[in-house]
């Protein structure tokens, strides 16, 4: 039960609560765009990102071809390279572990990671989120694409709400100081006057790029949330966090190496 | 059948472009611009998935009850209440400006 006080993995249940029944709307979505149930599942148990299967049965509810749907999700997918390239860092695995940590290598499970400061809470976060979301998400998308219309549309549930509110939730501890916000300000601007103009999915990656090119540009102070490596939850779970050494402003890079299988 | 094809094509390429970046030299990271750029653009990603998902709708910007879950969302986090609380805040929010009739 001392795994349940760690902080990481409360907020990796939460999450995982959240984003899994988040799955309902999928599997309700994705066989009224026209997918049949074994094609829902393939999506959820293969491709694992929420954004990029929204993606993918948007294009073909449009009238899109396979190959639109396909380049449509690719594109969204891409970000995952980018916290995969993060996550290696912060939780170096190795053997096969690094191919299954790679599959469930998406938003949620990324930032819960990034958002703690001590390498086991890390691993923790992350491992619990990516694990608890791989199941929940996988059982709710079947519990939608067979339910489908008789649960009505999923809006009427709020579920879209949930998504804003949950990455709005995993943004919001990053904001410390001026110059986060004033980056998550231009980021989401761009967002707005993107999306018109090119097609979903893309106005991510155009975010990103604008991100990454501040980042390059600026020379600011590394301890207003701008590193990966912030820890969002202190001033609730002092006690906690406390429990455990701290590496605090270190580049992802310096830290102690984690644990091997620390859960 | 076809879509089956771009249906796993799409699979494999989601499971590569995420682990390319575990291949990706740990030492680059390393190097603080390049650290400083991965916590710059964490914070972008974040900031346009949250927009994003409240207010488009395909390729259309639109303003409907998403705009309200982001709102209470925005309070819970104000009063800091936990993850969870802010998520069904936000759930509650779109459900409820629908159920008054705003789309």
């Amino acid at each position: 039960m001392t795994l349940l006080k760690s902080p990481a993995v409360r907020v990796g249940i939460s999450i995982s609560i959240a984003t899994g029944l988040y799955g309902i709307s999928f599997g309700a979505l994705s066989v009224s765009s026209g997918l049949d149930f074994f094609q829902t599942m393939a999506l959820s148990l293969l491709l694992f990102s929420g954004g990029s299967q929204f993606a993918f049965i948007g294009v073909v509810a449009g009238g899109g071809s396979g190959i639109a749907a396909m380049s449509a999700a690719t594109l969204l997918g891409m970000r995952n390279g980018i916290y995969g390239m993060q996550l290696n860092a912060l939780l170096r695995p190795s053997g096969w572990r690094k191919y299954v940590a790679a599959h469930i290598t998406i938003d949620e499970s990324t930032a819960t990671s990034t958002g703690q400061t001590d390498p086991d809470e890390q691993q923790r976060g992350f491992w619990t989120a990516g694990i608890g979301i791989y199941i929940l998400w996988n059982i709710f998308t079947a519990v939608g694409a067979l339910a489908g219309s008789a649960l009505g549309d999923p809006k009427q549930w709020g579920l879209d709400g949930a998504a804003v509110a949950a990455f709005l939730g995993l943004l919001w501890p990053r904001l410390k100081g001026r110059e986060p916000v004033a980056i998550a300000a231009v980021c989401a601007l761009a967002t707005v006057l993107t999306v018109p103009l090119v097609p979903s999915g893309v106005p991510i990656l155009i975010a990103a790029v604008v991100a990454a090119v501040i980042g390059w540009f600026s020379h600011g102070r590394s301890d207003e949330g701008m590193e990966p490596d912030v820890d969002p939850y202190a001033e609730r779970h002092h006690h906690h966090v406390h429990s455990h050494p701290r590496h605090e402003a270190t580049a992802p890079g310096q830290k102690t190496a984690p644990e091997e299988g620390a859960r | 059948m076809s879509l089956w094809i771009w249906l796993l094509v799409s699979c494999l390429l989601g499971f590569l472009w995420k682990l390319t970046g575990y291949f990706v030299p740990a030492s680059l990271l390393r190097n603080p611009r390049m650290s400083r750029i991965a916590g710059t653009m964490t914070i972008g990603l974040l900031a346009s998935l949250t927009i994003v998902n409240t207010v488009a709708t395909g390729q259309s910007v639109t303003l409907d009850a998403r705009v309200g879950a982001l709102g209470a969302a925005a309070v819970a986090l104000w009063l800091r209440a936990p993850f969870l609380v802010v998520v069904l805040a936000g759930a509650g929010a779109a459900a409820g400006l629908r159920l008054m009739g705003w789309n």
